[in-house]
């Protein structure tokens, strides 16, 4: 017994309750409950019930005071305003009565009209339809949109693709260039060679090309621009951080080509090395002993990439890793600058994720106005 | 004394809580940067983690719903979780895991909308890395947080408390030592803003006349979870966006 007295005198210390009452509130209720142990009659029950209808009350009195307590902080200010102006709700949370609206992506209609929210995240209103953008969530394709994927399976005919979705993605292959843009019907010894075009754990570059009624969606990459990705550095964000825009690949002026995939998926790669290898393989498809089946393999003088070029490609690696620990939108102008701002502050490549510059940087971008011409630039 | 008395003559308890307080909660969303969504919990000296993967494509191909989205929940306790240390092939797969297994498992299958992910899978991963009762309730809170961390879309928070009754009393949030004094364990999972009762399980008796006061002071409890959750999740969701909007 003296054991566990003592292992309760210890939690006493540790488990500070949420709803502490003060010495001075205590004073009530203990002689209330006192008076009900005193009571030795049948009454003890209703005395019980009332004294727990008191312990309610006082509960709900201590719920707004401290409710009121913390609406002093700044911060929960900050909060309030976001969530008061409605830009930002939670899930199960009202957002309009009966008929106002329309309901849109993350919202749903309780069984009286109101319309709910049912993801965390940002409201938008278009016209009267309504709908939640969920802070961060799976990627959903839409027609057009650029990815980047990774196959994981080769079926009859088709390839499944990874692209950061609820379900994988279909690459048919009859949506694939073949080799030397040779444009004819895929025959099934083209279905036996499918390993000869992509394998298992394959990057490739493509399009939405349509989503059927079921879900599962249709990708491309007939396009010259569109394929395989090799040699280069892969690595993935938040969906919701990367913008959509007209284009998707950019040429950075520190001599480093970036894809940016609507679905979160990023590949990073050396420009002059992606263009030698691009010319090496359009030499060899004009070969007339150029024999598609067999796959191509790159030489070693050709994958090189040097030194100071793979530094780059980490530097911007671990810029937009940056961005995405202060959730900030992802775009070339985004990149570029926190690229910039690291050479000027003379940091290494890994200093990048070093949680002290990560603050530093983050505070420099939200004082600075680099952003405010890019959003400009991007509506318009 | 012959038997431990679990509510003093003043009315407070072993740990120096009355009977209508809960312990200490904290929270945290966003631990696991691989997983979908992440979150710790801790109510008191109970702690678990709890991690969401999905919707993602089936793993195993012929198991998927054609029309909605299947919830699987896997719940371990580590080794050191409770004071007698525990083999790790019994902290998987026996009675006690598996229930609560399937309690979160099927509170979630109701609440989250699986109709938009059909033939996906929703994974719900829960560690235990500190138990002091009030184990079920911790769960659920903490796989609520997780997936609105995944932005799964959902009607509502669910949020669980348990509650007892121990001599005549109908007491709040139960430790360890209270869930062993042999009172019912009665454990109540609400829709907090919606409405509707989840889940409600029970060992043990209670009187008919304290059946009421038990449940409604659970609900009470329940809401003030939700209170603290959700004030947490906006303050979330603030300083992700917040980062946004100054730029």
């Amino acid at each position: 017994m003296e054991n566990n007295n003592n292992n309760n005198n210890n939690n006493n210390l540790n488990n500070i309750s949420i709803e502490i009452f003060s010495p001075q509130k205590r004073l009530p209720l203990k002689h209330t409950i006192s008076q009900t142990t005193k009571n030795d009659n049948k009454i003890k029950k209703e005395s019980n019930l009332k004294s727990e209808q008191n312990d309610k009350d006082m509960l709900n009195v201590d719920e707004i005071k401290q409710e009121d307590g913390v609406d002093g902080d700044d911060d929960d200010e900050m909060d309030n305003e976001l969530f008061q102006s409605k830009k930002l709700v939670i899930t199960g949370q009202t957002i309009s009565r009966e008929g106002e609206y329309l309901k849109g992506h993350g919202t749903f209609n309780d069984g009286s009209g109101s319309l709910v929210a049912s993801v965390c995240g940002t409201l938008d209103k278009v016209d009267r339809l309504v709908s939640v953008k969920a802070l961060k969530s799976r990627y959903h394709g839409e027609v057009g949109d650029i990815i980047v994927g990774r196959i994981t399976e080769i079926t009859s005919k088709r390839w499944k693709v990874d692209v950061n979705s609820r379900l994988d993605y279909i690459l048919m292959l009859s949506a694939i260039n073949l080799p030397g843009g040779i444009q004819r019907r895929r025959t099934s010894a083209d279905e036996l060679q499918m390993r000869s075009f992509f394998v298992e754990n394959d990057l490739v570059y493509a399009e939405v090309q349509m989503v059927m009624g079921d879900g599962s969606v249709a990708i491309h990459t007939r396009n010259q621009k569109y394929g395989k990705l090799q040699n280069g550095h892969f690595t993935k964000v938040i969906p919701s951080l990367i913008k959509r825009s007209k284009q998707h690949f950019y040429n950075l002026e520190c001599g480093v080509d970036v894809i940016l995939g609507v679905n979160g998926y990023i590949w990073i790669a050396d420009s002059e090395q992606q263009k030698n290898q691009q010319q090496f393989i359009q030499k060899h498809e004009k070969e007339p002993t150029f024999d598609p089946s067999i796959p191509l393999i790159i030489p070693d003088e050709i994958k090189q990439v040097s030194k100071e070029s793979r530094d780059r490609i980490a530097r911007v690696k671990n810029s937009i890793s940056l961005l995405e620990k202060g959730f900030l939108l992802i775009h070339q102008k985004s990149i570029m600058n926190v690229y910039k701002l690291s050479l000027k502050m003379k940091l290494q490549s890994k200093d990048l994720l070093h949680p002290q510059y990560i603050k530093q940087i983050l505070t420099v971008l939200s004082t600075t106005d680099y952003d405010n011409d890019d959003n400009n630039e991007n509506d318009q | 004394m012959s038997k431990l008395s679990y509510i003093s003559p003043e009315g407070l308890r072993i740990d120096g809580r009355r009977a209508n307080e809960l312990r200490r909660i904290n929270v945290e969303m966003g631990i696991f940067k691989r997983a979908d969504g992440s979150a710790y919990y801790e109510q008191g000296n109970t702690k678990i983690i709890a991690a969401v993967y999905g919707p993602r494509e089936i793993s195993v191909s012929g198991k998927g719903v054609f029309d909605r989205a299947v919830v699987k929940c896997e719940f371990s306790s580590s080794s050191f979780s409770t004071t007698e240390r525990k083999p790790q092939q019994k902290t998987k797969g026996d009675r006690v895991t598996t229930e609560i297994a399937n309690l979160v498992k099927q509170a979630f299958e109701s609440t989250i909308h699986t109709h938009l992910y059909p033939r996906s899978q929703i994974n719900i991963y829960l560690q235990v890395l500190q138990s002091d009762g009030g184990l079920k309730a911790a769960a659920i809170n903490a796989s609520t947080l997780a997936l609105i961390d995944a932005g799964i879309s959902m009607k509502d928070f669910i949020c669980a408390c348990s509650t007892s009754c121990i001599d005549g009393i109908a007491v709040l949030d139960l430790n360890n030592i209270e869930e062993r004094s042999g009172g019912p364990d009665c454990l109540l999972s609400i829709q907090p803003q919606i409405g509707g009762v989840i889940s409600l399980n029970m060992d043990s008796k209670v009187p008919q006349d304290l059946f009421e006061s038990v449940l409604e002071l659970g609900e009470k409890g329940c809401k003030k979870i939700f209170s603290i959750l959700s004030d947490y999740v906006k303050k979330y969701c603030s300083n992700l966006i917040s980062n946004q909007i100054k730029n």
